[in-house]
């Protein structure tokens, strides 16, 4: 009910920056080590490991590591994490510092506006988290997004330079967001959003489909290994193809629309996204995935994160056919030049 | 099928329009037909379950208008032939639409007033039964205790539940629903739709108190049966029902592509509040 309230809230612009606004007392109780219990895969009837049901993505890791971590790339236990974040909050300011600026306003438009999740009830406590001693959801001793090629720096330039010039134009200058059109953490990679980090997994013959309750961004991903469709077909959420290896459903993602970005820069035509869906217990799926874009990024970078099933639903977010707060923007754009 | 033995004929010879005779019958022989039970077995799932699989599509003029009609020129002249209207045998049983005097009237007001008011052209989401008949195509992804209807307009989405029925907590575009299996059709019912979709281009209308219950089943290697039965005491004097075949996209290569129309409606939508208004009405 909760989050159908919120998705009729369109008109507010939400980047939220997911270290500040979690705490970490909400956390489900750490899984044993699969080895530790008698746990099997479940199968679908077709043997494919089951990876079916609802899943939140939600979770207290930064996307990249608080500096003062270093190569850091897992807390010791909870008391040296609760100690680290205090450390980190004493410096930067609550690990919001750890992610890129361009990430929480990725068009430039000055608009990362401050959402208060408990506002709506959707905060901290009220959200089931996987439990994690990581430091940092981008992987490996730098932890963190590597730096932009000097190409991808001026195409996104260019771009925030155009939108902060036009933001009040019409609806086509406006972000992505606030168009309804993507919310920019759908990915692939998907990336835990600070509210609705919902997510709903079903297999059928030759095929998974995953929906995102996030703009209710679905994919469903052919997984019988045909070959991508023609690369003039661009798309929001690009093209994936899924193949199983092992256990493990591995999903490859290309041909993104130019105007995707991922982590804050937008993707060039190069963008390749590899995603790993492991089923480690009886609640948890682990998603792994790399990014590898070399006229974008300087070198590929990987990230890591637990999802953990829920006891509800996927809810319908229709965020366009809610979008009340385009017509009153533009309304007031117009108002104002008349003053 | 005429043209085809015709031409037979011209090229074999007159004692082939016998044989040419018999493969037709042969061939309307397993022509599905919806007025009786289909003798077609559906082939099962590994938990023994009809198939539903697959991308399927309508291929009819439903969208245009449910009820039979002439073929009509369409709303905006500029567009000519390649947007006008095609006629249509109409997909409702019995052909008419059993509306109250003031719900008839209304529908005539919406098609009257359909550029501004169609909900397809402003890229909302086209509701339940509509997204089914809409010219795009949608896929079944059949899991066991879930299944999920994926539609290619408007990236419309359907979970369906196939446990223990549950309760919406709220109105929706897609509405809420719980499926369960009767021998090998799949029956969805359908509640918690709001009352912001139409049934097609036509204008006809549903309130908030529209219940579907829907029937898929397979009647052939390559084709599904939909039924839907449609209640609203708000608007109709008794239930009524609309049937199709629904075709597979057999293309090898057939997927879902995103047909995200948000940019495509913005325009119609936002248009008079632009800084800078576009010159002329396209491209």
């Amino acid at each position: 009910m909760r989050r159908h309230v919120l998705s009729s809230l369109i008109a507010l612009v939400a980047v939220v920056s997911l270290a500040s606004t979690l705490a970490a007392q909400a956390q489900v109780a750490a899984k044993p080590a699969p080895a530790a219990k008698a746990w099997t895969m479940p199968r679908t009837p077709d043997g494919k490991p089951d990876l079916q049901g609802v899943y939140s993505n939600a979770t207290t890791i930064p996307v990249a590591r608080p500096a003062n971590l270093g190569a850091k790339e897992f807390y010791t236990d909870e008391a040296d994490k609760a100690a680290s974040a205090a450390a980190g909050r004493g410096g930067a300011g609550r690990g919001g510092a750890a992610r890129p600026a361009a990430a929480a306003d990725p068009e430039g438009n000055g608009l990362a506006v401050h959402y208060d999740t408990s506002q709506f009830g959707l905060g901290g406590p009220t959200v089931k988290r996987a439990a994690s001693l990581r430091t940092s959801i981008i992987t490996g001793p730098e932890g963190r997004v590597p730096a932009l090629t000097p190409e991808a720096a001026k195409r996104g330039a260019d771009r925030r330079a155009f939108q902060q010039e036009h933001q009040w134009d019409s609806a086509q200058t406006r972000p992505l967001a606030e168009r309804c059109i993507t919310w920019g953490f759908e990915g692939p990679p998907m990336m835990p959003v600070g509210y609705n980090s919902t997510l709903q997994i079903v297999q059928g013959q030759g095929f998974v489909s995953i929906v995102q309750e996030m703009i209710h961004d679905t994919r469903v991903i052919p997984t019988d290994g045909r070959p991508h469709a023609p690369a003039e077909i661009k798309q929001w959420m690009g093209d994936s193809r899924g193949h199983w290896e092992g256990d493990t459903l591995v999903v490859e993602t290309v041909n993104y629309n130019p105007l995707v970005s991922i982590q804050g820069a937008m993707v060039s035509d190069a963008a390749k996204v590899t995603e790993r869906f492991t089923r480690i217990d009886a609640d948890t799926v682990t998603y792994q995935f790399t990014v590898d874009d070399p006229k974008t990024w300087v070198k590929p970078f990987s990230g890591e994160y637990n999802m953990v099933k829920i006891d509800g639903n996927v809810y319908e977010y229709a965020c366009h056919e809610g979008n009340y707060g385009m017509a009153n923007n533009l309304s007031g754009a117009r108002a104002t030049e008349k003053k | 099928m005429q043209i085809q033995s015709g031409k037979m004929q011209n090229r074999l010879g007159g004692w082939l329009v016998v044989a040419a005779a018999g493969a037709a019958f042969c061939l309307l022989a397993v022509i599905p037909s919806p007025a009786q039970a289909p003798a077609y077995k559906a082939p099962k799932t590994k938990d023994g379950k009809a198939d539903l699989n697959g991308i399927w599509q309508a291929m009819n003029e439903a969208n245009w208008d449910i009820r039979p009609h002439a073929a009509s020129q369409g709303p905006v002249f500029s567009l000519g032939a390649a947007y006008s209207a095609p006629a249509g045998l109409g997909v409702v049983e019995g052909g008419d639409i059993p509306y109250k005097p003031e719900a008839a009237a209304k529908q005539k007001e919406n098609f009257t007033n359909r550029l501004k008011l169609d909900p397809e052209i402003k890229c909302y989401m086209g509701g339940v039964p509509r997204s089914t008949y809409m010219p795009y195509p949608f896929q079944i992804v059949q899991g066991t205790d879930t299944m999920m209807f994926v539609y290619e307009y408007a990236g419309a989405v359907r979970v369906i539940n196939m446990k223990a029925p549950t309760k919406a907590p709220a109105d929706s575009w897609m509405g809420w629903s719980n499926g369960k299996w009767e021998g090998d059709s799949l029956v969805v019912d359908v509640t918690s739709l709001n009352d912001q979709t139409w049934f097609d281009r036509a204008g006809n209308w549903h309130s908030d108190q529209l219940h579907v219950i829907e029937r898929y089943t397979r009647v052939g290697p390559d084709a599904l049966q939909y039924e839907a039965t449609i209640d609203d005491p708000k608007v109709f004097t008794r239930q009524w029902k609309m049937s199709m075949p629904l075709y597979r996209r057999m293309e090898k290569n057939a997927q879902l592509l995103e047909y995200k129309c948000v940019e495509f409606a913005e325009e119609v939508l936002y248009g008079h509040l632009r800084k800078q208004p576009l010159k002329g009405d396209s491209k």
